[in-house]
Formats: structure tokens, sequence, C-alpha cells
């Protein structure tokens, strides 16, 4: 049993790391390794499409993890004092935007963007006082609405599932002591799912950074750092890729870890507790 | 006229809501009803969508039959194949391996879920490609193997990505179990074989049935590991998808497709759903 366990967890992390060891070759050959080097990252980082492909999903990723998280805590709060129909339909809403295949979001949300805007920008351009009015498109707007929709279920339920998890009594002493409502939360509860909204935060990034297929549909003429490595890798795999991949990888390993310890905080100070 | 307490508190949970639901229905509600208003229209000569109602796209629907076909097949044999992976490495670490290292172990199974798909199926193209496994049997002989490009390569890239989302709710399930279950089994002289068939395995069926509804139901959308590592040859219902809309632009006919995957999955979810109440004997699954 311990050799098959152990077997599963060299499954899950040679192929990664044969990427790592690779991205260091200083061979141009993929399957020999001639010697270390760290040419390739010089190349991944010399390419400027490569450079403004990492800004984007950089900025789409932040933009949307944080408008989820700021709203998803909104919703999760909210959610609690809704009649138990509002709570349902929200509950299922959310369901749907988990459970929805990334590849359906993308179609939908392109469907819907491009009829809007072939209705709404001859309306602009007809109000519009200036000679050249804006056009509106796909692009970084429609990328982070994307992917803010799955985010955002997901501190939802983060969030959600740590409230759930707070004592009510806490929050009874603290009204009973003549706190404001909003005192309470500032002082009390918002402490104390603190960490759950970093991790939803964290989460959320890590999804909109990584995720390629919804915003393969939706991406207008922008290019996010997964688009071009999917391009890239269309073109015939090279060293080059390794070294993005592992930039990549190393990335999304970070801020999961940060994520976890976050999360893990929670569960040992509830344990504590009880 | 001042607020009553009420009415104050309806104001404060309809602000907390708000955004959210205007982002669900802008963004979730919307987009889906444009997409199965698109499913009844007709394609544009130029490509795109036209104002039309015909059931013409449905009618349509088994020229891509194959794609179905294939999706409804190998998703679920996938899952099987992951559950098979899986099950022995919960076991492991809900039961037998040391509480000290159990936090850390099951990090060590979550962590690859979490970072990018795209980039861990490229690993196995580039280990099953042929300056890969082939090369080196090239090597000591074996000459002309083909891996990448066949169905066994697209199967064994779905349990590599799917493979931490079927051992987290099986081992959440088996972390549940009560011990004294197993030990009252064991002072009553029951073999471990019938233990683990009489115990063990019942009560961690609610985290097998979730863990199979959710890799199948991802595997329903999936287009990368179809794509990389099915050259086109193995081809999903998302990879159908991505070249009717990115290619040859038959937005109408890509959008029947889109409605009848999300019917599909909601068949697939509902009965998981049904089957998971009835082996729980509750209506609480936990879906992450």
């Amino acid at each position: 049993m311990r050799a098959l366990v152990t077997f599963v967890y060299l499954f899950l992390y040679a192929p990664i790391a044969l990427v790592v060891l690779f991205s260091f070759n200083a061979g141009r050959n993929a399957s020999e390794f001639t010697g270390f080097s760290t040419m390739w990252y010089g190349k991944a980082l010399g390419n400027t499409f490569l450079i403004t492909a990492l800004q984007n999903s950089l900025m789409i990723a932040f933009t949307s993890a944080a408008l989820a998280a700021i709203f998803g805590t909104m919703a999760a709060l909210g959610m609690q004092r809704l009649s138990s129909r509002g709570r349902a339909i929200f509950d299922g809403l959310f369901a749907a935007a988990i459970v929805v295949p990334g590849v359906v979001i993308g179609i939908a949300t392109l469907v819907a963007l491009v009829e809007v805007f072939s209705f709404l920008n001859p309306a602009l351009a007809s109000i519009w006082p200036g000679d050249k009015p804006p056009q509106l498109g796909l692009g970084y707007g429609s990328i982070i609405a994307a992917h803010g929709l799955f985010s955002l279920a997901l501190v939802t339920m983060i969030v959600k599932a740590r409230i759930a998890s707070l004592g009510r009594d806490i929050v009874e002493a603290s009204s009973d002591l003549y706190a404001t409502p909003f005192t309470t939360f500032r002082q009390i509860v918002l402490p104390q799912i603190l960490p759950s909204i970093l991790a939803g935060f964290l989460l959320a990034f890590t999804f909109s950074f990584d995720d390629f297929i919804v915003a393969f549909f939706v991406a207008g003429s922008k290019t996010t750092l997964p688009i071009y490595v999917f391009a890239s890798i269309r073109r015939g795999v090279t060293p080059e890729i390794n070294a993005i991949a592992t930039m990549v990888l190393v990335a999304s390993l970070l801020l999961i870890l940060i994520a976890r310890v976050l999360m893990r905080d929670k569960t040992t100070k509830a344990q504590a507790g009880e | 006229m001042p607020l009553t307490p009420d009415r104050k508190r309806q104001l404060t949970t309809a602000a907390l809501v708000a955004p959210a639901g205007i982002w669900l229905f802008v963004f979730l509600v919307l987009p889906f009803m444009a997409m199965v208003v698109f499913a009844f229209g007709e394609r544009a000569p130029e490509g795109g969508y036209q104002a039309a109602f015909t059931f013409a796209q449905f009618a349509n629907l088994p020229s891509r039959a194959a794609a179905f076909w294939n999706t409804l097949m190998i998703a679920p044999v996938g899952a099987f194949l992951c559950l098979i992976v899986a099950y022995p490495v919960a076991y492991y670490l809900a039961i037998k391996s040391n509480p000290k290292y159990r936090l850390m172990l099951v990090s060590l199974v979550v962590v690859p879920f979490w970072t990018s798909l795209l980039v861990r199926t490229y690993a196995w193209m580039y280990i099953l490609g042929s300056r890969g496994i082939p090369n080196l049997l090239g090597m000591i002989g074996i000459e002309d193997i083909r891996l990448l490009n066949t169905p066994g390569a697209v199967l064994l890239g779905i349990v590599y990505g799917y493979l931490p989302l079927m051992i987290m709710p099986i081992y959440v399930s088996l972390e549940k179990l009560d011990r004294r279950l197993l030990e009252a089994s064991a002072d009553l002289g029951a073999k471990p074989v019938s233990t683990f068939f009489g115990i063990t395995l019942p009560l961690s069926l609610p985290g097998v049935m979730t863990g199979v509804a959710l890799v199948t139901i991802l595997l329903l959308g999936e287009y990368l590991i179809p794509q990389l590592l099915g050259g086109g040859k193995v081809f999903f219902i998302g990879n159908a998808l991505v070249d009717l809309f990115l290619q040859s632009r038959n937005w109408p006919f890509g959008s029947a497709i889109a409605v009848t995957l999300v019917v599909v999955v909601v068949i697939v979810l509902s009965v998981a759903m049904r089957i998971a109440w009835k082996v729980s004997g509750s209506r609480q699954v936990d879906l992450v």
C-alpha cells in the first residue's frame, strides 16, 4: 500500500519535475540534457509578447479576484439574512456558476456581449459629441467579468462556510454589550473571516491566472499568459516553453501554498477552541 | 420619515447581496438566455448569427455525434480510472498515514490541482511525444511506438489532471469515519477484508459519489486534454465547440451543442445527487 501511494506521489510530481529540469537545459534538443543553463529564462524574459501576456494575466487575475473577494464576502454576509427562498435562488445560481463547464461560460459570455455591443456601439456613436465615438469590444473587461463569475461563487462559498462555523454566541454577546451592528462586524466577525476572504482571493487569483478556456473565447484581440503558452505549444515544443511553464508553476505553487496556510490556520484555531 | 429598524435591516441585506446578484444576472443568466436564443437562430452567410426561429440546429446535432459519443464514453471511464487510483491513496491518507505528516501529505495531493492544467497536460505531451518515452524505447530496440494522440494518452491525461479532485472527497469521508466501528468489527472477529467491505467502503460511498460526479461533470466540458494529448483524433464536445465558434463561426449550431451539453451536465448531476442522497441517507453533499 505504501509503495502504491509513493508511486502515486511520484506520478503527480515527476512530470512537473521533468519540465522544470529541462527548462535549465543548455541544449536545444528537448530529449537530451546537455548541461545546466538559464539561457531559456533569459530568452523568455526578453520576449515582449510574453511579458505583455504576463502583465495582462496578472492585471486580470488581480482585478477579478479583488472584485470577487469584496462582492463575494458581501454576498456571504447578506445571504444569511435572506429569506430561505432568496437564499435558495442565490445558492442555485452560485452552484450553476461553478458546475457549468468553462467552455459554455465562455461561449455564453461571447454571444451575449457581441449582441450587446452590436446594439450599443451604433447607439453610442449617435449620441457621442466628438468625432471618434469609443468602440466597445471584447478584451480585458469581458475576461474579468467571465472570470469574476466563477471567482465570486468560489469566494462566497468559502466565506459562507466560515461564517456558518462562527459561534452565534459572541455576536450576541457583542450586541448585548451595546455594540452597533457595524462595530460587531468590524471587531468580532471581520477578524474571524479575514483569513477565509484572503484564501478565497488567492484561489480566485490562481483560477484566473491559470484559466485558458474561458479567456480563449472572450479575450478578443488580447492575449493572456495561458493563451500565449497554448499558441506556443501548437507551434512546437521548445525549451523556452519549459522555462515559461516553470515560471507559471512556481507562481501558482506560491499562491496556493499561502492560501492553504491561511485556511489551515483557521482550522487549527477552530480545533483549539473546541 | 425615519426608517424603521426592520426596513433598515432589509435595505442593508439588499445592498449586501445586490452586487453579486447583478453580476450573476448580467454574466450568467442573461448570457445563458442569449445562448438559448442563438440556438434557435440561423448562421449568417459571413458567419455569426442571424435572427430566426428554427429547430434546424438541434436537428443537425447528429452530425457531431462522434464528439458526444467520445465525451460520454471517455468521461465516465476516465472518472472510474481516477477512482481506482484515488481510493487507495485516500484510504492511506485518512486511516494508515502518520497523523503527524497527514496535513502535509494531503497538501501535496491538493497543490497540483491548483497549478495550471495547461502546463500539467503539456508535461505529458513532452513525455509521450516522439522525443520522450518512444525515444527511450527506441534506444533499447523497440521502434515505432506511438503514444501521443491516442485514446490511452487522453485517459492518462485525465487521470493525471483530475486525481486530486477524486482523492479529496473520498479522503474527507474516510477521515470522518468513526474509528471505533473498525475496532468493534475487529474485536468481533471480522477479517480486515470483511471490515473493509462491510464498514469502510459503504461509509465512504458519499465521498466516492461526490468525486465521481465532480470529475465526470468537469470532464464533460474538457477541451485541453483531448486537444493536446488526443491531437484532433480523440475529440470531445469542448473541441467541437471551439471549432464551431472560433474556426467555422457557426454560432447558432455551436450554441445548440452548448445548450445540449448543459442539459447533459444537469442530467448527470441530478442522477449523481439522487444516488448520493440514497447512499448517504442525508441531503448534504459537499461539492468542494
